[in-house]
């Protein structure tokens, strides 16, 4: 049977305030234990919860960025559990009437957009933390982040593939971090994801039952976790078993999921309105002036590459993945380079140099002003591609920030494009000399033999000559 | 229809909101919910139709403040009245699930 998989996200981005949502305790990450806590956030008897502004301001911005409903008018409701790290009992969360509801957000997986519908997102507070390491027998609680500000973002189940997944949730994060709203620290939990997967026969119009995967707080173990689920429950249904509504941990070590909480009391949290906390009320101006405050998004953007550089679309979507590689990209054609060379550039040597040093963007030893230095040598011809990687990899490791650093290296190493003809056309007699075999081999009409030639001649120029011009010469020489 | 709760419907309630019922609480207890219900059908004889719900009883709006971190470190007087406490962290009966 062929089956078909079904995947909604909820995805706790933590906003980035500096105080907690309903107390003025800081959100700092590291502090000594319990030494960011208030009244509100131990729930001592009698503390009242304040609402933060700007968590409020932080979620009418993510609303705006998705083209979604901003709510009026929303409410906070209680969501009752009982766990050490939550001294309340409760959480105060939002369940009927969350401050954003629908929007949409493209991914594109394979080169096919695909549009992702979201339900809503609201704001609540985070729980403290457990400290399972041995306490004579217990554990310990440390309650610095009970009252983090969250917002929890949840999709339509209209995920198809654990690669889909993972494409909603870099495209979700690569927007939170964008607007600023998360500072997308994910060994720090600042993008939790909870991804609800279920399988169905295909073309078979009801949901199976979800399993909850809890906590993913990497793109990899989100991958790795939903194909571990889809192979269980196809596996279980096609021996005869049946899916079992459950809240599953993925264990990153063994690469399974396993079941954490029963199903029987799961999902039974009593949602009330919290007496605490009348309406939140959100008035047109507040929402106009976010939304005149906003930052160009990455889809405008994007577009915008395209028309303004003619780049392609492949590029500008890109170049447009962080807020900072974008800035670098339009540093440098700033800085007068050719805006495709720039494109191929920062797409190709600086970000894998990038990738291999396991760096961002931001730490990037060369300069945009500095890149565009090089790449106008190449354009003008003064030096040739293969050199211009050998300066860039100079430049990364001397950190050249000046924008004349790569005439500098030119200039001291030498480097310089032959484009003399008599001296080219010296080294081309010599190899056509000493290659009689790929001369031969050439003149019969075998044109491959040619670019073996014209290796010869870059090997004896020592990289310097240039490439377009050795051509020419050989090709005039065995005419 | 007037709701009611069933034995088990109390012993599920009581379960979740960790509060230890007796069977012998138990039948005066589902007696005591159950007339809550019949408030809740007293009120429901009532009109409501085009009035939107409240979501709380007073009709005012969420007070905000600035974001700024004041709150000061009071650990310490937080952590007198804890039963037991070690290395900045409230020590609790082992919780693994």
């Amino acid at each position: 049977m062929k089956w078909e998989v079904v995947i909604g996200l909820e995805v706790h981005t933590q906003l980035t305030t500096q105080s907690k949502i309903f107390s003025p305790a800081s959100t700092a990450f590291g502090a000594a234990p319990n030494t960011q806590t208030a009244v509100v956030d131990i729930a001592l008897p009698g503390a009242l919860p304040v609402m933060n502004r700007a968590a409020v301001e932080k979620a009418i911005q993510f609303g705006l960025a998705i083209g979604a409903k901003v709510n009026q008018r929303s409410v906070f409701a209680r969501k009752n559990y009982f766990y050490p790290d939550l001294p309340k009992g409760y959480q105060i969360s939002q369940f009927e009437l969350p401050v954003v509801e629908g929007g949409a957000i493209t991914i594109n997986v394979d080169g096919v957009d695909k549009t992702i519908n979201l339900t809503r997102a609201h704001l609540e507070e985070d729980a403290g933390k457990s400290v399972h390491e041995d306490f004579h027998g217990l554990s310990g609680i440390d309650l610095n982040r009970a009252g983090t500000p969250l917002l929890e973002i949840v999709s339509e189940p209209e995920m198809r593939s654990a690669a889909e997944a993972v494409a909603y949730a870099k495209a979700l994060y690569s927007l939170v971090t964008w607007i600023g709203i998360c500072d997308g620290n994910m060994q720090e939990g600042s993008f939790r994801c909870d991804v609800n997967v279920s399988v169905r026969p295909e073309g078979q119009k009801e949901f199976g039952t979800r399993r909850e995967v809890k906590n993913l707080n990497s793109f990899k173990f989100i991958e790795q976790a939903v194909k571990a689920e889809v192979q269980y429950q196809i596996e279980l249904i096609e021996d005869g078993g049946k899916v079992q509504q459950a809240t599953v941990l993925f264990n990153p070590d063994t690469g399974e999921t396993r079941a954490m909480r029963s199903k029987e009391d799961a999902h039974d949290y009593r949602y009330f309105p919290d007496p605490d906390l009348p309406p939140l009320v959100i008035s047109d101006e507040w929402v106009e002036r976010v939304r005149s405050e906003l930052p160009e998004l990455p889809a405008a953007m994007q577009a915008r590459f395209v028309e303004q550089y003619g780049i392609p679309a492949y590029d500008a979507a890109t170049l447009t993945a962080s807020k900072a590689l974008a800035g670098y990209y339009e540093a440098t054609v700033a800085a007068g380079a050719d805006a495709k060379l720039a494109s191929n550039w920062i797409m190709g040597d600086v970000s894998a140099t990038l990738n291999r040093e396991e760096k961002d963007i931001v730490d990037t030893p060369v300069s945009a002003e500095a890149l565009a230095g090089l790449i106008r040598r190449v354009s003008d011809n003064t030096i040739n591609n293969k050199t211009a990687k050998d300066v860039l990899r100079k430049m990364w490791d001397e950190g050249v920030t000046d924008p004349n650093g790569a005439d500098a290296i030119i200039e001291r190493d030498g480097l310089k494009q032959e484009t003399d003809t008599g001296a080219l056309e010296a080294i081309v007699d010599e190899v056509i000399a000493n290659n009689a075999k790929s001369v031969e081999e050439y003149r019969a009409g075998k044109e491959k033999a040619l670019n073996a030639l014209v290796g010869q001649c870059m090997k004896a120029s020592k990289g310097k000559g240039n490439p377009g011009v050795l051509t020419e010469l050989l090709k005039q020489k065995l005419a | 229809m007037l709701m009611s709760l069933s034995l088990d419907d109390v012993r599920r309630i009581a379960k979740l909101a960790r509060i230890a019922v007796t069977d012998t609480e138990l039948a005066a207890t589902q007696q005591q919910l159950n007339k809550i219900f019949t408030l809740i059908e007293e009120m429901r004889a009532v009109d409501t139709t085009g009035i939107a719900p409240m979501a709380h009883a007073q009709d005012v709006h969420l007070r905000l403040r600035d974001d700024v971190a004041t709150a000061p470190d009071r650990r310490d007087a937080f952590q007198a009245i804890a039963p037991a406490v070690e290395n900045g962290l409230y020590l609790v009966p082992k919780v693994i699930e």
